[in-house]
């Protein structure tokens, strides 16, 4: 059952090039703008700029299909009122949400892999093999507060608003936690907001394996965690208000 | 299979469902037959586990109708309800059938909705009818013993509602339990031994199709005369309901012929005469004795 909901997702999911092309090729167009061109460079500690800025677009990748996937998917499926017809089947809603759990880290997954053959093949950019797992393991692992983040969108805004209150809640806090521009290079008084964003945290988790983040794991752990903690208490919220209006 | 037990349903100010006892046996087909707004799609969606009454009980195999192993038996057919769009309709099949645990072939579920040909398109691209029948296949698809199907021909047009009523009682003749709601009588009528007529949130008839027929008037008559008719021009004649309008009358009747007999017998001028098929909202009339509800403008 939750196999064949997986598929289901999968299946419909690259059915929508919107979505699927969109997630996989975002990445690489910025990273063709940002990062190419200083594919070559160093900081001054040393780390590869190109590699640092895999790792903030890989961020980026996988943070955005997570809040995408979740904000606007159930926000259209509940437009579409296909959770109506699904809750009169024995199919246990936990089944339907780990199948797009699943869903969105293959997507993820996949979108980092592109990344990474992009930086390395049209970069120049060399790394371990080893460095480059960490980096894939730690982004899927920590994306869970960003999944929150989608679920809290999803389940309330409706499926028109989706998109944009996405947009507008997601890209802000992406830029701001320097997954375009470095977060140095960023005004004053968004470095001090930034500390703060589950988003910045979740980029200091990319930049650990390449020993540049500006904290230390156990910190970006947690600090993922809590966040993880308050979005999803937010996303149930949201869940139970929308299944009690709908079903009682 | 299922009931309800002094059944409430308050939405905010409306109060959908006045103390509704239904009691369902397995076999057969039961339509639940009401004008729009009586509670019939209130009744199912309590008996789903969709909705909770406010006071009393529902019931779905004895079990509370939100249960799991009550849904695995059950196979329903919303009026509001949406698929996956991207997906075809055989995976949709292929999808529902792993939601039961002693699913149909494919196929079968497919041929009983008649959608063997559009197997492999998406759903978003079906017809208002093809989706309807669709909703019937993932409603099958699963063999459940009970079938719920809430307005199940709303938007078919003659030749597939046909063909989907047939589907219907080749699905009953399996020895399956069908509960339907519908606004057509003679739906009711073709399809059920057993209907259940709910009007204003309250079961006010159940009864066989035979009984619920002869209970309402089947024909409204209406025609001119050459002067204003008194009341009591048209005493005796067997109408439910009498209605004049200058020159004009309209009544209801379960006989129009034997009415008609005496019209003519007692020589009454009669022009522009219209016999026709009273609707539900007419034939409610007489089975709730209320007056009948105001035009909507």
């Amino acid at each position: 059952m939750l196999l064949a909901q997986t598929r289901a997702q999968i299946v419909s999911y690259v059915r929508i090039p919107a979505f699927s092309l969109t997630s996989l090729a975002l990445p690489v167009v910025f990273y063709t703008f940002f990062g190419l061109p200083n594919a070559g460079k160093h900081f001054a500690d040393g780390t590869s700029v190109g590699l640092y800025l895999m790792c903030s677009f890989g961020a980026y990748a996988v943070s955005s299909v997570m809040v995408f996937s979740f904000g606007i998917g159930v926000a259209t499926a509940r437009g579409q009122k296909i959770d109506l017809l699904q809750r009169a089947t024995p199919l246990p809603p936990g089944v339907a949400i780990l199948a797009s759990v699943f869903n969105a880290l293959l997507f993820a997954l996949i979108a980092l892999l592109v990344l990474i053959a992009f930086v390395v093949l049209a970069g120049g950019v060399r790394f371990p093999v080893q460095t480059g797992l960490q980096v894939v393991g730690l982004l899927l692992l920590g994306a869970l507060p960003l999944i929150g983040l989608g679920m809290t969108i999803g389940y309330s805004a409706g499926p028109n608003a989706a998109p944009a209150v996405a947009n507008l809640v997601y890209l802000p806090m992406a830029f701001a936690s320097g997954m375009f521009v470095p977060v140095a290079d960023l005004p004053d008084f968004i470095q001090k907001v930034a500390r703060y964003l589950p988003t910045y945290h979740y980029a200091q988790l990319a930049y650990t394996p390449i020993k540049h983040a500006d904290e230390p794991l156990g910190w970006a752990l947690s600090w993922s965690a809590v966040w993880a903690l308050i979005l999803f208490s937010l996303a149930v919220r949201a869940y139970r208000r929308d299944q009690q209006r709908k079903f009682s | 299979m299922v009931e309800l037990i002094a059944a409430h349903k308050s939405y905010r100010t409306v109060e959908a469902l006045r103390g509704v006892d239904i009691a369902i046996q397995p076999g057969g087909v039961v339509a639940m037959l009401g004008p729009n707004g009586a509670g019939k799609t209130t009744s199912i969606n309590l008996m789903l586990g969709l909705r909770k009454p406010t006071s009393g009980q529902a019931l779905l195999f004895g079990l509370d109708p939100g249960h799991r192993r009550a849904r695995s038996r059950s196979g329903v057919m919303l009026q509001e309800s949406g698929v996956n769009g991207a997906l075809k309709v055989r995976e949709l099949v292929d999808l529902f059938r792993t939601y039961y645990p002693d699913p149909m072939p494919a196929e079968r579920a497919l041929a009983l909705a008649g959608l063997e040909e559009q197997a492999g398109v998406q759903s978003a691209k079906l017809s208002g009818g093809q989706r309807q029948r669709l909703y019937y296949a993932l409603a099958v698809c699963g063999d459940p013993e009970l079938l719920f199907l809430d307005e199940p021909t709303v938007g078919m047009d003659v030749e597939s509602r046909r063909s989907f009523l047939a589907g219907i009682k080749e699905f009953a003749a399996a020895g399956r339990t069908i509960v339907l709601t519908t606004h057509y009588l003679e739906e009711a009528d073709e399809l059920a031994e057993r209907v259940i007529v709910i009007d204003r949130g309250l079961v006010i008839a159940d009864a066989s199709p035979r009984e619920i027929k002869s209970r309402v008037a089947g024909k409204r008559v209406s025609f001119t005369s050459d002067h204003a008719l008194q009341e009591r021009e048209l005493a005796g004649l067997p109408y439910s309901s009498l209605e004049i309008d200058g020159r004009r009358v309209r009544m209801l009747s379960n006989q129009p012929e034997g009415l008609l007999r005496e019209v003519f017998r007692r020589g009454l001028a009669v022009h522009d005469l219209e016999v026709a098929g009273a609707d539900l909202e007419e034939a409610f009339v007489t089975l709730t004795s209320r007056q009948p509800a105001p035009a909507v403008p």
